[in-house]
């Protein structure tokens, strides 16, 4: 796994037609990887019939919202090292 | 609501003319499925068996243990699954269950903004206002005002988290163990232990004071 407990990433503000799990409330913010998951296929692929192979790694991820704290769950491929 | 397409064929024999469109797509999506052999209705008719014997008690009976037995709260936190299994609960397929837990410092509330994930398993079908779009959203862009609604008020002093799920994880948020509940056998806490405080939008039951 790339990010480990604690580290501050940001989640891509990216645009993806098509089914995934990253909602568009967390796109573009940062936060904490606050738990490692197990890895999980990935579910852009296996929403088309597709194996999700291979696994991407799940993190829990904190961050702050509106002055709450929104714990979710995000796909590695969905991180990038907080500046 | 207006109703205005042509029907030139009947439902099927399990749909009523008050269904709503979504109820007529999940239709269509089972008879396709069933079509290409993807599923057949058998398998859909044990699942859907399956959902609606699982019911909230059985997360109680994992809470109630929790906080009679630090040693199973230890484990319940650490593999929430492997928990059950050693109560003899079913778990359920594939997703992993996470249990988190309340205390006087933080409170959890789950939810699930894209669709409506729910440990099932543990906790039967999801009530209709976890799937409602109201709560999927204003549970995290005002949680405090939906904890409100439910009757519940958090202290200024207390962490809020909100946890949305939002992949293979299933939350079970394991409430406080209410005040002047010290001798009750684990089947009277259990009682304590309901749905919502499960989900995190209100604290376990108060004892009856006896």
């Amino acid at each position: 796994m790339t990010y480990a407990v604690g580290q501050r990433v940001l989640i891509a503000d990216r645009r993806h037609d098509g089914h995934h799990r990253t909602p568009g409330y967390v796109k573009g913010r940062s936060g904490t990887v606050e738990r490692l998951h197990a890895s999980f296929p990935n579910p852009e692929s296996r929403a088309y019939g597709g194996d999700g192979l291979p696994k991407r790694q799940l993190y829990m991820v904190a961050l702050d919202y509106e002055g709450e704290r929104v714990l979710l769950d995000v796909f590695e491929h969905w991180l990038e090292a907080a500046p | 609501m207006s109703h205005d397409h042509p029907h030139d064929r009947d439902h099927e024999p399990i749909g009523t003319s008050r269904d709503r469109p979504a109820a007529a797509r999940i239709r269509a999506l089972a008879d396709l499925l069933v079509e290409k052999g993807i599923v057949t209705r058998e398998e859909l008719r044990a699942r859907m068996d399956w959902l609606v014997s699982r019911d909230p008690a059985d997360g109680a009976r994992l809470v109630a243990r929790a906080w009679t037995d630090l040693a199973f709260k230890e484990r319940l936190l650490a593999d929430a699954r492997a928990a059950a299994l050693e109560l003899d609960l079913d778990p359920g397929p594939s997703p992993v269950v996470v249990a988190l837990e309340n205390t006087d410092r933080v409170h959890h509330m789950v939810v699930c903004t894209l669709c409506s994930c729910y440990p099932k398993a543990l906790l039967g079908p999801p009530p209709d206002w976890y799937k409602s779009l109201p709560y999927r959203s204003r549970a995290v862009s005002d949680p405090r005002g939906v904890l409100r609604e439910f009757g519940l008020e958090l202290g200024d002093d207390v962490e809020l988290r909100v946890v949305d799920s939002t992949a293979d994880i299933r939350y079970l948020v394991v409430p406080r163990r209410p005040e002047g509940t010290e001798g009750l056998t684990e089947a009277d806490l259990a009682a304590l232990v309901t749905r919502d405080s499960m989900i995190g939008v209100a604290q376990a039951l108060e004892p009856v004071a006896s």
